[in-house]
C-alpha cells in the first residue's frame, strides 16, 4: 500500500472518530461559557486554547467536525442520487433530445458555482445548514451525470451489453445491472474528491455568513470569529483552519490512492 | 467552422435566456410577497403599496421578466432598494475591484502553474516532480480564505508589508492598486495553480508519450525543443478547459476572499444586500457572474477550435 494512502486513512479516520466520539463525549462542554478563561493560549487543561467565550476549542473542533462531515455527505448523497441516475439516462438514451436536455442541463448548473446558489437560497429563505447542503448539493449533480454519462458510454458498446441487449433485456435494466456495477469504481473515487470540495465549500460558507448558524458550531465560523482577533490570539486561527486542511488533504489522498488501488489501467502505469 | 460557431452561438444564447429565468424565477419563489420581504414585519401599507409599484409586483409575473430582461440588455439593472442608487452604477463601481482582482489572480496562477507543471512533467520521479506534487496536495487542500487570514498574520501584521485590509484605489497608481490586491490575489491563486500545475503535468505526460513525440525527436529536435513544440500546444486543451472553469471559481471565490480583506468589491455589496434583503441587487450581481462565466466557458470553446482544427468539423 503506498504511504498516500495509509495518511489519506489515517487523517480520514481521525477526523471522523473525532466527529463520532463528540456525540459520546467532548473535553468541555461546547454550549457553557467560561469568560475567566478566555482567549487562553494551549494549555494542559486545554491542549489547543479557549476562544474568546472561554469555550474549549478542541471540544469546538471536535463537534466542528460533524457539521462539516455532514453537510458534505449529505450534498454528495444529492450529487449522486440526482446525479447518477441521469448520466445512467442520458448514455442509455446517447443522441436523442432527453440526452441532450441533460447534457445542457448540467452546463447551466456548472454556470452556478455553488456558492452563487447558496447566496440564491439565502437571500430568499435566510442562512442556515440545510441551505448550505442543498447549495454545494445542487452544484455535485452534474458532476456526477457527466462522469456516470462519459463512462457509461464507453460501457454500451461492449460486448457484455450487446448480449444483454439481444437476451432481450430493456434499458433500464441493462443500466442497473451491467453499466450501474461498473461505474461503481468511479464514483467512489469521485464521491470521495466530492467529499474534501462539500468541506472545502461547506467551511467558505459558513465563514461568510451563508452556512451552520449559531449555537451550531463550524470550523468556518470558529475562523470568521478569530479574524479579528488573529493578532493577538492566533491559535484561535491557526487550529480549525488546520482540521480542515488535513480533513481535506485526508480525503485527497484516500481519493488519489483509491483511483489507484480501483482502476486497473493505472496501477500498470503505477512505478 | 462557420456552422460550428453557429452551433455554439445558439447554445450561448439559450444558456444565458435559461440562466435567466432560472435566476428570476428562484427568486420569485421568496415566501410571501417581495415588498413585504424586503420591507420587514413592521412596514405600513402604504410603503408596501408604493414599493410594490416602484417594483412593478403590480404587473405580471412575465410581463416583470422582460422588462427585467430588456432593461439589463440596455445596461439598467434597476434601482436598488436600500442605496436608492441604480444597480448597475453600484456594480460598475465594486467590478473594478472585482475583476482585476480575479485577472490578477488568474494571471498569478498561471504564472505558478506552467512551469511548475511542465518542471515537474519534464522530471517525472524526479524529487523535483516529489516536491511539486506534494505542494499542489497541500495548495488543493488549503482553505484559500484561513490562508488569507495568516497571510495577514504573517505580511500586514507582523511584517507590515501591505496593509491588512482595504483598497487603495486606482487614483495613486496601478501599482498602489494592485498593492492591496496582492495578498488577496496571491490567496485566491494558491488553490488554483496548485490544480492547474497538476493539470498541466498529467496533460504533457500524456502528449510526451505520444508517436509526435518520438517522431520530433528522431528529426533531430532535443528534449526542451520537442517540449515547446510539439508538447506544450497539444496539452493546452486540457489546461485550458481547466483556466475557463477556474475564472468562474476565482470570480465566485473573490466574493470570500474580499470579505477576508473588507474590499469593497461584488461580495461586500451582494453580503450587504443579503442582510438588506436587497433582493434587486442580489439578482443582478448573481445573473452578472452567471453571465461571466458562461462567456468564458463559450470563449474556451471558441478557444479550443482555434488550438485544435479537428474539433471544429464536430
Amino acid at each position: 500500500m503506498r504511504i498516500g494512502l495509509i495518511l489519506g486513512i489515517a487523517l480520514t479516520a481521525l477526523f471522523a472518530g473525532a466527529a463520532l466520539l463528540s456525540f459520546l463525549w467532548v473535553p468541555y462542554d461546547i454550549t457553557s461559557v467560561d469568560i475567566a478563561n478566555k482567549i487562553k493560549p494551549p494549555s494542559t487543561a486545554h491542549p489547543l486554547g479557549t476562544d474568546h467565550f472561554g469555550r474549549d476549542i478542541l471540544s469546538m473542533i471536535m463537534v466542528g467536525a460533524r457539521t462539516s462531515i455532514a453537510v458534505a455527505l449529505v450534498a454528495v448523497g444529492i450529487g449522486m442520487g440526482l446525479g447518477v441516475p441521469l448520466g445512467l439516462a442520458a448514455a442509455a438514451n446517447r443522441g436523442s433530445w432527453w440526452d441532450e436536455v441533460i447534457m445542457r442541463g448540467n452546463d447551466l448548473i456548472f454556470a452556478f458555482p455553488s456558492l452563487l446558489i447558496a447566496i440564491m437560497i439565502t437571500a430568499a429563505f435566510g442562512a442556515s445548514a440545510v441551505n448550505a447542503i442543498i447549495a454545494i448539493g445542487i452544484f455535485n449533480i452534474p458532476v456526477f451525470a457527466r462522469l456516470v454519462r462519459g463512462a457509461a458510454l464507453s460501457l454500451w458498446i461492449r460486448d457484455y451489453v450487446r448480449a444483454a441487449q439481444v437476451a432481450g433485456k430493456g434499458p433500464l435494466r441493462i443500466s442497473t445491472e451491467h453499466i450501474l456495477p461498473n461505474v461503481t469504481n468511479l464514483l467512489i473515487v469521485q464521491g470521495t474528491i466530492q467529499f474534501s470540495l462539500g468541506i472545502l465549500a461547506e467551511a467558505g460558507l459558513s465563514y461568510v455568513g451563508l452556512g451552520a448558524q449559531p449555537p451550531l458550531p463550524s470550523w468556518g465560523r470558529m475562523l470568521a470569529d478569530s479574524q479579528t482577533m488573529i493578532s493577538f490570539a492566533p491559535h484561535m486561527a491557526l487550529f480549525p483552519g488546520m482540521a480542515i486542511l488535513l480533513t481535506v488533504l485526508g480525503l485527497n489522498l484516500l481519493g488519489d490512492g483509491l483511483r489507484d488501488r480501483l482502476d486497473p489501467r493505472l496501477r500498470r502505469q503505477a512505478p | 467552422m462557420a456552422r460550428y460557431l453557429l452551433n455554439r452561438v445558439t447554445s450561448l444564447i439559450v444558456s444565458l435566456w435559461v440562466a435567466s429565468l432560472v435566476i428570476f424565477l428562484s427568486l420569485e419563489v421568496v415566501p410571501g410577497d417581495p415588498a413585504s420581504f424586503m420591507l420587514g414585519l413592521n412596514a405600513q401599507e402604504d410603503t408596501l403599496a408604493a414599493l410594490r409599484e416602484e417594483l412593478g409586483l403590480n404587473k405580471g409575473m412575465i410581463e416583470r421578466y422582460v422588462s427585467w430582461v430588456s432593461g439589463m440588455l440596455a445596461g439598467d439593472f434597476g434601482i436598488s432598494y436600500t442605496y436608492r442608487t441604480p444597480v448597475a452604477e453600484m456594480i460598475g463601481e465594486r467590478l473594478w475591484i472585482s475583476l482585476p482582482l480575479a485577472l490578477y489572480a488568474l494571471t498569478l496562477s498561471t504564472l505558478i502553474a506552467f512551469p511548475a507543471g511542465i518542471w515537474a512533467a519534464s522530471r517525472r520521479g524526479s524529487w523535483v516532480d516529489f516536491t511539486v506534487m506534494g505542494t499542489t496536495q497541500l495548495g488543493v487542500a488549503i482553505p484559500n480564505f484561513w490562508f488569507a487570514m495568516l497571510m495577514v498574520a504573517v505580511f500586514a501584521i507582523n511584517l507590515r508589508w501591505f496593509s491588512a485590509g482595504g483598497f487603495a484605489g486606482w487614483e495613486d497608481g496601478l501599482l498602489v492598486g494592485l498593492k492591496s490586491l496582492t495578498l488577496p490575489a496571491i490567496a485566491l491563486a494558491l488553490p488554483q495553480a496548485s490544480i492547474l500545475a497538476r493539470v498541466m503535468r498529467s496533460a504533457m505526460l500524456d502528449t510526451l508519450g505520444e508517436d509526435y513525440i518520438r517522431t520530433a525527436r528522431a528529426k533531430g529536435l532535443n528534449r526542451g525543443q520537442a517540449l515547446r513544440r510539439h508538447a506544450l500546444r497539444n496539452a493546452m486543451i486540457p489546461v485550458l478547459t481547466i483556466i475557463g472553469l477556474q475564472f468562474s471559481f476565482l470570480l465566485a471565490g473573490a466574493i470570500i476572499i474580499e470579505n477576508v480583506f473588507f474590499l469593497p468589491g461584488l461580495g461586500q455589496l451582494v453580503f450587504k444586500a443579503i442582510s438588506a434583503r436587497d433582493l434587486i441587487v442580489v439578482e443582478s450581481v448573481v445573473m452578472l457572474l452567471v453571465f461571466a462565466v458562461i462567456m468564458v466557458n463559450f470563449a474556451v470553446d471558441l478557444a479550443y477550435a482555434w488550438v485544435d482544427p479537428r474539433l471544429r468539423g464536430r
